[in-house]
């Protein structure tokens, strides 16, 4: 199998605890390499903790099986570290349709230890800006929690990484 | 895997990494604790996930140092099968994790040294430990500001909040010392640019620190007379660590190598 087809095969896999969103529109998939004697697949963690990327391996390794590719490596490199500012915009589109707030530019997040009221993040239902933010850590590492005054809802971003 | 290193680099850094991991893997261990006991649910998930970070980076670190060691023990071996004599952690993590506003403390002074060192970290010239920092250091931030926040909020909260926090920042200043000490190990490391500056990152957590504890209207004790704890990167610890270790083992050490 040629290497974009493997992109192709890998397009398919979500992320376990965004069922929307694809390893690869998430930016997770770093290098497909195909050789005569195996195939590799590089990914990159999200978080140092995340508890899906065994999933993810798995799940890789299965979609791949399934389309006949074998024998499969999953490398894991930690450098250069994985961003939010790799999710397509497809991705995010994708996120905010499903009710979690898209991720901003990593240059846009403020300060360090923070005095202020951080910026409102867009609601992802009802679009207003009167938002308010809970709690930095949501359900996942990667999500904060929010509140939309407007609308009267919870929601999650995906936090600029 | 085996890296191209000189016999005394080879065996300080495996200690170095032991040094980074094993802090974060305790510190780690103790936020956990609160899993289930956080004062509100936010607070929960978010020491929680805190807790996922640190263990997940630990990981990493064990498993560079087993490939480093090159004895062929896995990041499990090194976690799971040391006993405490062997750990390098400082003292500041093995505290017990007493109250809300105690933990917030710890977590602060834990932070503001944990981004700086990380920050420097990346640009370390040993290529897998400056690919972990890399990581690790959005992670920190993020910590940071959370820790950072909290000691505001408890600081300059109510009168019970603030007496709280205030006797929290007074026992815990004293563990703070043991962050920044070199020796031998370190100083070999630091020559090849492998470790870095610590005096530097001391800076650097003083402008972090000092400014916060004013703004959160808190006041660092006196170190007059203040005696300094010292020695654990040689093995002295707190008998703490034992106890966190029996109940942290328990499982690997009933059933070795079980798997789920």
């Amino acid at each position: 199998m040629k290497r974009e087809e493997i992109w192709e095969v890998l397009s398919t896999v979500t992320d376990p605890e965004i069922p929307v969103a694809t390893i690869v529109g998430m930016g997770i998939v770093r290098d497909v390499e195909v050789s005569s004697e195996k195939v590799t697949v590089t990914i990159t963690p999200t978080y140092s903790g995340c508890p899906a990327m065994e999933v993810m391996e798995q799940d890789i390794r299965t979609a791949l099986s399934d389309a006949g590719v074998s024998p499969v490596e999953v490398k894991l490199v930690h450098a250069p570290a994985w961003t939010t500012d790799w999710m397509t915009e497809e991705t995010k589109q994708k996120l905010k349709e499903y009710g979690i707030a898209p991720p901003r530019k990593v240059s846009e997040v403020e300060q360090l230890v923070s005095i202020g009221k951080p910026e409102p993040v867009p609601c992802p239902f009802c679009d207003s800006v009167n938002t308010e933010l809970k709690s930095q850590f949501g359900s996942t590492a990667c999500k904060a929690m929010h509140y939309c005054n407007g609308c009267h809802q919870p929601f999650e971003e995906f936090k600029a990484f | 895997m085996s890296y191209d290193l000189d016999q005394q680099t080879q065996t300080a850094l495996f200690q170095y990494l032991l040094r980074l991991a094993d802090d974060r893997l305790i510190l780690g261990h103790r936020l956990s604790e609160w899993c289930g006991h956080g004062p509100i649910l936010e607070e929960d998930i978010a020491l929680s996930n805190f807790a996922l970070d640190f263990i997940g980076q630990a990981e990493a670190l064990l498993r560079l140092a087993g490939e480093v060691e090159d004895k062929g023990r896995s990041e499990d071996d090194l976690a799971y099968k040391r006993d405490w004599q062997d750990y390098h952690c400082c003292q500041l993590v093995e505290r017990p994790k007493g109250d809300f506003g105690f933990t917030m403390a710890r977590q602060f002074f834990f932070d503001a040294y944990d981004f700086p060192m990380w920050e420097a970290l990346t640009t370390s010239s040993f290529e897998p430990l400056a690919a972990i920092a890399s990581k690790s250091v959005k992670e920190a931030k993020y910590h940071l500001r959370h820790s950072g926040e909290w000691v505001l909020r408890l600081g300059d909260g109510t009168k019970e909040s603030h007496d709280r926090i205030q006797t929290s920042v007074d026992s815990l200043w004293r563990y703070t010392g043991e962050l920044f000490e070199t020796d031998a190990v370190h100083d070999h490391l630091f020559s090849q640019g492998i470790a870095i500056c610590l005096s530097g990152i001391e800076k650097e957590w003083k402008e972090i620190v000092l400014p916060h504890l004013t703004r959160a209207t808190l006041t660092p004790p006196s170190e007059e007379g203040m005696v300094m704890v010292s020695g654990t990167r040689y093995g002295a610890h707190s008998e703490h660590l034992g106890h966190l270790l029996t109940e942290m083992q328990v499982l690997p050490r009933a059933f070795p190598d079980a798997k789920w």
